[in-house]
């Protein structure tokens, strides 16, 4: 049980006109090597944010990011940068995350550019065409720029740049969001492969959760900046403990005709991230929710083996 | 307006973009048909073309390098392809809403949310600018983002965020017809339901038809009337969700389904189409599936199939589709 990364007390507020917003709010976990953590969780919960201070690409307010004995979140500069080099992220956006004015060829060469992997363009050239053939772009695409691309196409590009420099981790945030089923599954068994083969680790960021189920070793769902359940991810579809989960596993459309799940509709106020009231940051939306919720802030805590939860009355509502 | 007109009817429509590498067939040859009232799912593989087939409808496409070659786009019965800008901008500000796939080409950078909603809804509606915000605020908040948010910049809002803010502002011009290109792709399932429905409300009060372009086949079964599947430029079949769902005749659709991650058992591996999309600039001869398609024959490979009429107003493009494929 060697953990690649560990993260402790990880924290990231941004400061807007309202006040302190608190996108990422005292968060740890671990991830084991080779395995594959997934994150879900409302849309601006803090994923991404989640995905980007591991990185070290924002910087923490506080806390620590380990990886490989060393501290991400302390790390600077050259430092730094080479950490880059075996941690990377593929970007949620496939519209803004790829630069206009670099070509396919350009955008997918650049990160072996920058670390001077190759001594010469022919090999630097293989290279970019293996990569092109791993994501399932034509080479007819060689010097196509980004807006003559479809969505799907692009997501491939930004894949093959993460895998450039054949990573140890990748942060991988929505990677199969914008592509259509069957090429979503070519990707998803791709990246099984490549995880197989070369041992990688990664932080699998979706909202499918047919896809978590499927990619993810462990799940952490998030709400507003905090986890509220940790599992491995046959426990989570098994039992879910949290009101939250219940309730977006309640939510998932089902591929078939006339067989959609009673859906727990979430009613009240969402709460705002900015200056967080205490308590439970789901309770205004939770149909359980007593006045302790409102006062105290729940802890995760173990209700099962294995299993965490950040809900005080969580085994009387399972 | 007559109502036995449909509202949008698509007659066989080309679109090309010429560039450097070559010619993109992006569209060839679409028909479609909405009725008033009607939510049309368009699924499809990435690149097929059906971004390309709604900016057509809006007649958005950028040209150059793009360019309708051939068809009509009856909307209301009036075909929309020779329209003046002006009168198309109208049509759009008025009648048919498009939600981007991409919400940053709706959203600008340097207005805060909240200014963004109210400009539209005073341009749609007159009204003075303190309700028009506090209209805003509530459609932000319907949308599910607590209104303190109202000052920021698209840049503080996450990918869900943003496509919300894009949704609302969508809705609030009660558009006849609405595109909505990948709504709910960068949405949890939770938001997800709650603007499916707030999309199905605007549809039960007001009448408005949408055309629901998604990859996500759970989301189609929730919310779609009919669906069209696209594969190179083409409908290759189309039908009530109930046909196409449960008696799916062309091989694609069928791969699409199978490529599907069950929620229910966990598989060591997923069923993708086997092979590649074809390359847009040389599709391949007779039916553009045929490289791809486990059911192949010799007259597929030179033939393109014409549509097989199935029950009702159910067809796919595809030589065996009468025999239902084992
Ligand atoms: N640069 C920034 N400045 C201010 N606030 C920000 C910034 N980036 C993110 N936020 C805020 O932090 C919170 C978390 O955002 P984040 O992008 O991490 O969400 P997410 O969980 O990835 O959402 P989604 O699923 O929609 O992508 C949101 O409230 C967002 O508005
Ligand atoms: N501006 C453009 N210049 C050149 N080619 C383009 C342009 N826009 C789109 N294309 C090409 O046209 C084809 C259809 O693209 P379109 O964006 O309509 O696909 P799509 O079905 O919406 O795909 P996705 O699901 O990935 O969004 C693709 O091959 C794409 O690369
Ligand atoms: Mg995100
Ligand atoms: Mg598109």
């Amino acid at each position: 049980m060697k953990e690649l990364v560990t993260v402790k007390y990880l924290k990231k507020y941004f400061s807007t006109p309202k006040g302190m917003l608190h996108a990422v709010d005292d968060v740890s976990f671990g991830i084991e090597r080779g395995k594959t953590l997934g994150v879900v969780g409302e849309s601006g919960c803090g994923k991404s944010t989640l995905g980007r201070v591991l990185l070290n690409l924002l910087e923490p307010t506080s806390g620590e990011v380990w990886f490989e004995g060393e501290n991400v979140a302390a790390a600077k500069g050259k430092r730094l940068w080479e950490l880059h080099q075996d941690m990377q992220m593929i970007f949620q956006d496939p519209y803004s995350s790829l630069n206009p004015r670099m070509s396919i060829s350009e955008t997918i060469a650049e990160p072996l550019q920058i670390y001077s992997v190759y001594e010469s363009v022919r090999e630097l050239d293989e290279r970019v065409d293996e990569l092109m053939d791993i994501v399932g772009l034509a080479r007819r695409l060689y010097n196509v720029y980004p807006h003559e691309l479809d969505g799907g196409r692009r997501q491939r590009v930004g894949i093959a740049r993460a895998l450039a420099l054949n990573p140890k981790f990748i942060v991988c945030d929505e990677p199969v969001s914008a592509l259509d089923v069957s090429i979503q599954a070519q990707i998803i068994n791709l990246m099984q492969d490549l995880q197989e083969q070369n041992h990688l680790t990664y932080l699998f960021i979706t909202h499918d959760l047919s896809v978590v189920r499927h990619i993810a070793d462990d799940v952490l769902v998030m709400y507003l900046g905090q986890i509220v359940e940790q599992c491995a991810v046959e426990d989570l579809f098994l039992n879910q403990y949290h009101p939250y989960t219940k309730a977006l596993l309640s939510a998932i459309a089902l591929p078939r005709v006339g067989e959609q799940k009673k859906r727990i509709a979430l009613k009240g106020e969402i709460a705002s991230p900015i200056n967080p009231a205490p308590g439970c940051r789901f309770a205004p939306r939770c149909m359980y929710s007593v006045e302790q919720c409102t006062v105290k802030q729940p802890q995760l805590r173990e209700v099962a083996p294995g299993h965490f939860v950040a809900c005080d009355f969580a085994e009387e509502i399972s | 307006m007559n109502n036995a007109t449909p509202l949008l009817h698509v007659k066989n429509l080309h679109v090309r973009y010429t560039t450097d590498e070559g010619t993109v067939h992006a569209v060839n040859g679409v028909d479609l048909v909405m009725k008033k009232g009607e939510t049309l799912g368009l699924v499809g593989e990435t690149g097929a073309g059906k971004t390309t087939t709604a900016l057509s409808i809006l007649r958005l496409i950028p040209d150059p390098p793009g360019e309708i070659t051939s068809g009509e786009i009856l909307f209301d019965g009036h075909d929309l392809v020779p329209y003046s800008a002006m009168k198309m901008r109208k049509v759009r500000g008025n009648h048919i809403s498009m939600i981007f796939q991409d919400p940053m080409t709706a959203l600008n950078p340097v207005l805060t949310i909240g200014d963004q909603i109210s400009e539209v809804i005073r341009l749609h509606d007159r009204l003075s600018r303190s309700e028009a915000y506090g209209k805003a605020t509530r459609m932000l908040e319907l949308v599910g983002i607590p209104a303190d948010r109202m000052g920021e910049y698209p840049h503080q809002f996450s990918g869900g965020m943003k496509q919300r803010v894009v949704i609302a502002i969508a809705l609030v011009c009660n558009p006849l017809l609405l595109i909505a290109d990948e709504p709910t792709t960068a949405l949890d399932v939770t938001i997800q339901a709650q603007v499916l429905e707030l999309m199905q409300n605007l549809r039960t009060e007001l009448g408005t038809s949408m055309m629901l372009i998604t990859h996500d086949l759970g989301v189609v079964a929730k919310i779609c009337d009919t669906v069209a599947i696209m594969y190179a430029g083409e409908i290759v079949e189309y039908g009530t969700l109930q046909e196409v769902y449960n008696n799916t005749r062309h091989p694609y659709t069928k791969g699409l389904f199978g490529s599907i991650p069950k929620i229910d058992v966990r598989e060591r591996r997923l069923k993708p189409i086997p092979g590649l999309m074809p390359d847009p600039t040389h599709l391949p001869q007779g039916c553009s599936f045929h490289p791809r398609c486990p059911f192949c024959t010799d007259q597929c490979r030179h033939k393109k199939p014409e549509n097989v009429l199935l029950y009702g107003d159910h067809f796919a493009k595809c030589y065996y589709a009468e025999d239902g494929l084992q």
